[in-house]
Parts: structure tokens; C-alpha cells; sequence
């Protein structure tokens, strides 16, 4: 002579308070909903950021490196000499180097430009093995061969085309650059690891030093080393680039900068995800409070189930097993809802959509768990209840 | 015959300043198949011998067995094994789930005997046939009348067969009509062999019964069948 309550009807009894007050119901799952959503998307954001991210230096390689001129002794900008490139590409472990120089002219889109609305775009010379060196592609067109280079021909960035109002280069368009037409033979893709590239007019060595009399200093040399010698050839780069003065050479790997970016991510997740548990944890405060109200509310449902013969620990649990059903239910909206976040966040970026599948089961058993532990007082609290004075209660 | 409600020296003292002595001594033992009208005025101790005999409560003093089970030596979990089988309570305010059936109300009454559901609705098609209320089976208990409400209460507490029905002021929340044909309900059921007490203080409705028991204080002042 036991009493017993079905495992199979212990779920529908416990959803029939849920079901009663729909309302409330959304709301209290609501506040988990809207931690566990926190967390989901901070971490799929971020796992789709750095997967860009980890592209982009997949694309790039690791193993570009490069050389500026640093400072002298005294502070001021020193100069790399004319033939830095050159012995740059003679060191061992380098696959191919390409100089650059900034020129100072401007570029404008035609001669009726005021000088001063330069749109900060720049005008570098380029190597013609620029191109290959960085990996980089052209949206249209094509770059500088050792031919053009004699000629006023440029080849724009992406943002400086953009700036300049050329899409492309089949209608032979010319700009203004310091003071000469040059025809624009090709346009760029964005260039990852070198920005500054984006917002340049490039052009040829020989046509810079016969119109803007260049003497051949190059102050940004951009080299490609074997990957498993990056390290080594970073170090042999500043005597190589100036003999004399290799203190005043700066060697840097660009990619170390974006491998900065997902380390500050990282940082910048923790955090976030932080303030989702506190989130989280207040969603769980608010199923508690809701339950001791329903506990409150439902003291003569309690005493006639109590008379019918529940025990203290079905009584318990069933409440329990309403408490935990909450906060699964706000677990799984929490998921669906963070999930759209990082899709629409993702599909704006234009990055691929990534979820960690971790991620998504932490946050489910987090939600379970708060769940569970905000139902244990309100629980007890029924357990407790003595049947006669439940039954009292109006 | 075995007694199946039998209470012994029954003291029941609520804490408090002072304690409230509820009963101070009960000696009362229902058979199978009785009909017991137990009667008294406010505050004689009739509901604490309810809430007894219901094993919803713990004597201070004294011994009470339900069925043959003394509920002073049991454990919850016992105790509310003895509720679930051997017992049928009936409330003045019915106490029905609002949102369910007279079908599903009924059925509550097996809840808490791990009886499948399957089988659970057809007991409860039975107790509400019993109770005369077969052609409401499907209706929200909240669209029922008073009357037809204590009647899905009455099935609910003959779902399981208990051993004893117990019945506090069945007819408190009802007009004269609906309060006769409850009564009528409890005497027929009586008829069929169900061993029922009623608590009321409306003389008319104990006057009959078979058996009347008068509380007055704490103690049973007057016993028309007692002792047998």
C-alpha cells in the first residue's frame, strides 16, 4: 500500500500550472531566454569574428613580413637605402620582396579638384612584384609590369577607387596625380595585411623619379619568407635591408596583428559572457519568485493533492520538474534566439555562421540548472506545506 | 466486524499561547458499512477529528488506525499510501481542479496510486455513473452547478473504494435542493456498502443517519451507536 505517482504523469501535472497562466509562464522563461541568448550569441559572434579572422590569415599566410624605416639615434625618421630591396631579396629563406615608397603628391579624380580635398588617399610607388609578394588579387584590370612602370599608369587601391568613382578600367579612366594625367590600368581587392595599400595610387619606380624626381629610398618593403624560417628571416632583415644601421630598420609580421585581434576578442568574451550569467542568474531569480507565487496561489490544489494521497516529495517535485521545465524552455528559446543573433549579425559582416556545438550544450544544462536550483526553495516550500492548513487557505 | 476508523483516547492540542486543546479524549469506532453523522457546534473539535481520521494530521496524544494502519507510528510516505488507498475525502468547497473535467476530477482520485491513466478513466467513468452524473463526464467542472460539483467530489473520493468516505460539511456550500440530493447521494451510496461519516452541524441532515456522534469541547458528549 504505497502511494506513487507515475514518472509519466509527473509532466503533465507539473505543466498544468505553466499551462494555466500562459503569461507568466512567457515571462519567467523570458528571463532565462534572454541570458542564455547572451551567451550563445557572444560566443557565436565571436566564433564566426575569429573564424574571419583565422581566414584572413589563412589567406594572407603567416609568412609575410615587413620592413620600415625606423628612427634614428636621435628620433628622427630614418631612410632605407636604394638598395635595401634588392638585398632583401638576396637573403636566404625569402621568396621574393617588393619596396614602396610614399611619394608626397596627391591624386584627384581631375584637374578641377581643389588641392586640399585629397580624400587622404596617397601615392606610392610599387614594385611590379607587389602583387605577387602580398598574395593580393585586382578586382579589375591589371598591375604595374616592369613596362607600365615607365609610363603614367596607376593602379588605385580599393578604397582610393572607390573614392575616386572608378569601378573599372574598361572605359580608360585618367586621374590627376601630382600635377599629371595617369591612366588607371587596374584596380585592387582590399589588401588584409596591408591597409595602407587600400587607400594608395601606385605607380611605377621609373615615371615617379622623372616626374616627382623619387631617388629610390623605399620606406615600406614587403617580404614573403619560407613559413618555416619566418621567425629566423624577421631576424636577419634589418641588417640586410641597411648594414650599416640595422638598429634603424623596423621588421614587423602583420599577422601577429590580427593574431592580436582574436586574443582581444577573446578578452572581450569574457566579459560578455559574464554579463550573460548575470543575466542568466537574475532569469533564474524571477522563475524562483514566480514559483513561490504559484506555491502561494495554488496551497489549496496542494492540500487536495496531499489528501489524495501525494507525498511531501511528489508534492516536491512536481513543482521541481515545473521549475526545471522553465528554465529548459528558456534554454532552448535562449539558443534559437542567440542563434538568430549570430546569423543576422554574421550575414551582415558578411562572415560564415558559426555556433559552437559546445557552446550550445552549456548553455542548455546552464538553463536546466538554474532551473532546478530556482525551484528547490519554492519547492521545499510546497513539501512543506502542512496539508490541513493548505486545505484552510481560500 | 473490523473496525475500519478507530480512534482511542484522542488528544489533539494545538501550540500556541496558550495551546488550543482541540480534543481532549475521542474515543470513536466506525465499521465497515457505517453511516456516522458527527455533529457539534463551531469550535467543538469537529474538523481536527476530520483532519485525524484523514491521516492529513498527527494525534498529540492517543492512537488513531485507519484501515487497521496507526497513523502515529507512520512515516509520510506511509501515511500517504493510506490516504491514496484507503481513503475518500469530500470538502465543503468541493476543491476541484477549475480547468479539468468532472472526468479528469474524478480520476485524481487514482492519481496517486500509479494507476495508468487508460485505467484511471474508466474507474472515474464508473464513480461519476454512481454519483449520477455520467452525462456531464466531459464538462468543465467550472461550468457545473453546486450541486453537480460535490457530486464530481463524492465520485472522486469513490474512485479507488476506499475504506471510508469522510465528508466535511458536504452540504455547507449548497441551497436546500442541491444539499437533499447530496444527502440522498451519500444514502444511497451508504445502501451500496460504502462506509461513509459526515461532519455537519445541520441537525436535519444528522438527524438522518444511522449513527450520530455529538462533540462539544473536545469531547464526544453523545454517541447513538458507540461502543459496538
Amino acid at each position: 500500500m504505497r502511494s506513487r505517482l507515475r514518472l509519466a504523469d509527473l509532466l503533465p501535472v507539473s505543466t498544468a500550472g505553466l499551462r494555466a497562466r500562459p503569461g507568466r509562464t512567457a515571462l519567467s522563461i523570458l528571463g532565462v531566454a534572454i541570458g542564455i541568448a547572451a551567451m550563445v550569441a557572444v560566443l557565436g559572434v565571436t566564433r564566426s569574428s575569429q573564424a574571419e579572422v583565422l581566414a584572413q590569415i589563412d589567406r594572407t599566410g603567416t609568412n609575410l613580413l615587413t620592413v620600415a624605416n625606423g628612427k634614428t639615434i636621435r628620433g628622427a625618421e630614418a631612410e632605407l637605402p636604394v638598395t635595401a630591396g634588392a638585398a632583401i631579396a638576396r637573403t636566404e629563406g625569402v621568396l621574393s620582396a617588393a619596396a614602396t615608397a610614399t611619394v608626397p603628391q596627391h591624386v584627384y579624380r581631375n584637374d578641377r579638384i581643389p588641392a586640399g580635398r585629397t580624400g587622404g588617399l596617397s601615392v606610392r610607388v610599387a614594385d611590379p612584384g607587389l602583387l605577387g609578394t602580398l598574395d593580393a588579387a585586382l578586382v579589375d584590370g591589371r598591375f604595374l609590369d616592369p613596362a607600365l612602370a615607365r609610363y603614367p599608369a596607376v593602379v588605385l587601391g580599393h578604397y582610393a577607387a572607390g573614392a575616386l568613382g572608378i569601378a573599372d578600367v574598361s572605359d580608360g579612366p585618367r586621374v590627376w596625380l601630382g600635377g599629371h594625367w595617369f591612366s588607371v590600368v587596374g584596380i585592387l581587392a582590399p589588401v588584409d595585411l596591408a591597409p595602407e595599400l587600400d587607400t594608395a595610387a601606385l605607380i611605377g619606380a621609373p615615371v615617379a623619379s622623372e616626374a616627382f624626381g623619387y631617388t629610390g629610398h623605399p620606406t615600406r618593403i614587403f617580404v614573403r619568407a619560407l613559413t618555416s624560417r619566418t621567425a629566423e628571416v624577421a631576424g636577419l632583415l634589418g641588417r640586410a635591408a641597411d648594414p650599416a644601421h640595422p638598429e634603424q630598420v623596423a621588421v614587423s609580421r602583420p599577422s601577429e596583428a590580427l593574431t592580436a585581434r582574436i586574443a582581444v576578442t577573446g578578452a572581450t568574451t569574457v566579459l560578455l559572457l559574464g554579463l550573460g550569467a548575470v543575466a542568466l542568474l537574475v532569469g533564474g531569480i524571477g522563475i524562483a519568485n514566480v514559483l513561490i507565487i504559484s506555491v502561494l496561489e495554488r496551497r489549496r490544489e496542494i492540500g487536495l493533492r496531499r489528501a489524495l494521497g501525494a507525498t511531501r516529495t511528489h508534492v516536491g517535485a512536481q513543482f521541481l520538474t515545473e521549475s526545471v521545465l522553465l528554465g529548459a524552455a528558456g534554454g532552448v528559446a535562449g539558443v534559437v534566439l542567440g542563434s538568430l543573433m549570430t546569423w543576422s549579425m554574421a550575414t551582415v559582416r558578411g562572415w560564415q555562421t558559426l555556433i559552437p556545438a559546445p557552446a550550445v550544450g552549456a548553455a542548455l544544462a546552464a538553463a536546466v540548472l538554474i532551473g532546478g536550483c530556482a525551484g528547490l526553495y519554492p519547492a521545499l516550500r510546497a513539501a512543506r506545506l502542512s496539508p490541513t492548513e493548505a486545505l484552510r487557505s481560500v | 466486524m473490523t473496525p475500519v476508523l478507530e480512534l482511542r483516547d484522542v488528544h489533539k492540542v494545538y501550540p500556541g499561547t496558550p495551546p488550543v486543546a482541540s480534543l481532549r479524549g475521542v474515543t470513536v469506532t466506525v465499521h465497515a458499512g457505517d453511516l456516522v453523522a458527527v455533529v457539534g457546534p463551531s469550535g467543538s473539535g469537529k474538523t481536527t477529528l476530520l483532519n485525524l481520521a484523514a491521516g492529513l494530521d498527527r494525534p498529540s496524544r492517543g492512537s488513531v488506525r485507519i484501515a487497521g494502519e496507526p497513523v502515529e507510528r507512520l512515516g509520510d510516505r506511509q501515511l500517504s499510501g493510506v490516504r491514496a488507498h484507503r481513503l475518500g475525502v469530500v470538502f465543503q468547497q468541493f476543491v476541484l481542479l477549475e480547468r479539468s473535467t468532472a472526468l479528469e476530477n474524478v480520476a485524481t482520485g487514482l492519481f496517486y496510486r500509479g494507476v495508468p491513466a487508460p485505467e484511471r478513466r474508466r474507474a472515474a467513468h464508473a464513480a461519476l455513473d454512481r454519483a449520477g452524473l455520467a452525462h456531464r463526464a466531459g464538462f468543465p467542472v467550472a461550468h457545473l452547478s453546486g450541486g453537480e460539483r460535490q457530486r464530481v467530489a463524492i465520485a472522486r473520493s469513490l474512485v479507488g473504494r476506499p475504506a471510508v468516505v469522510l465528508a466535511d460539511e458536504p452540504t455547507g456550500n449548497l441551497d436546500s435542493a442541491a444539499g437533499d440530493s447530496v444527502v440522498a447521494l451519500l444514502h444511497d451510496l451508504n445502501a451500496g456498502g460504502v462506509t461513509i461519516v459526515v461532519i455537519t452541524h445541520d441537525e436535519r441532515i444528522a438527524a438522518s443517519m444511522r449513527r450520530r456522534v455529538s462533540l462539544r469541547d473536545g469531547l464526544v458528549v453523545a454517541d447513538t451507536g458507540g461502543g459496538s
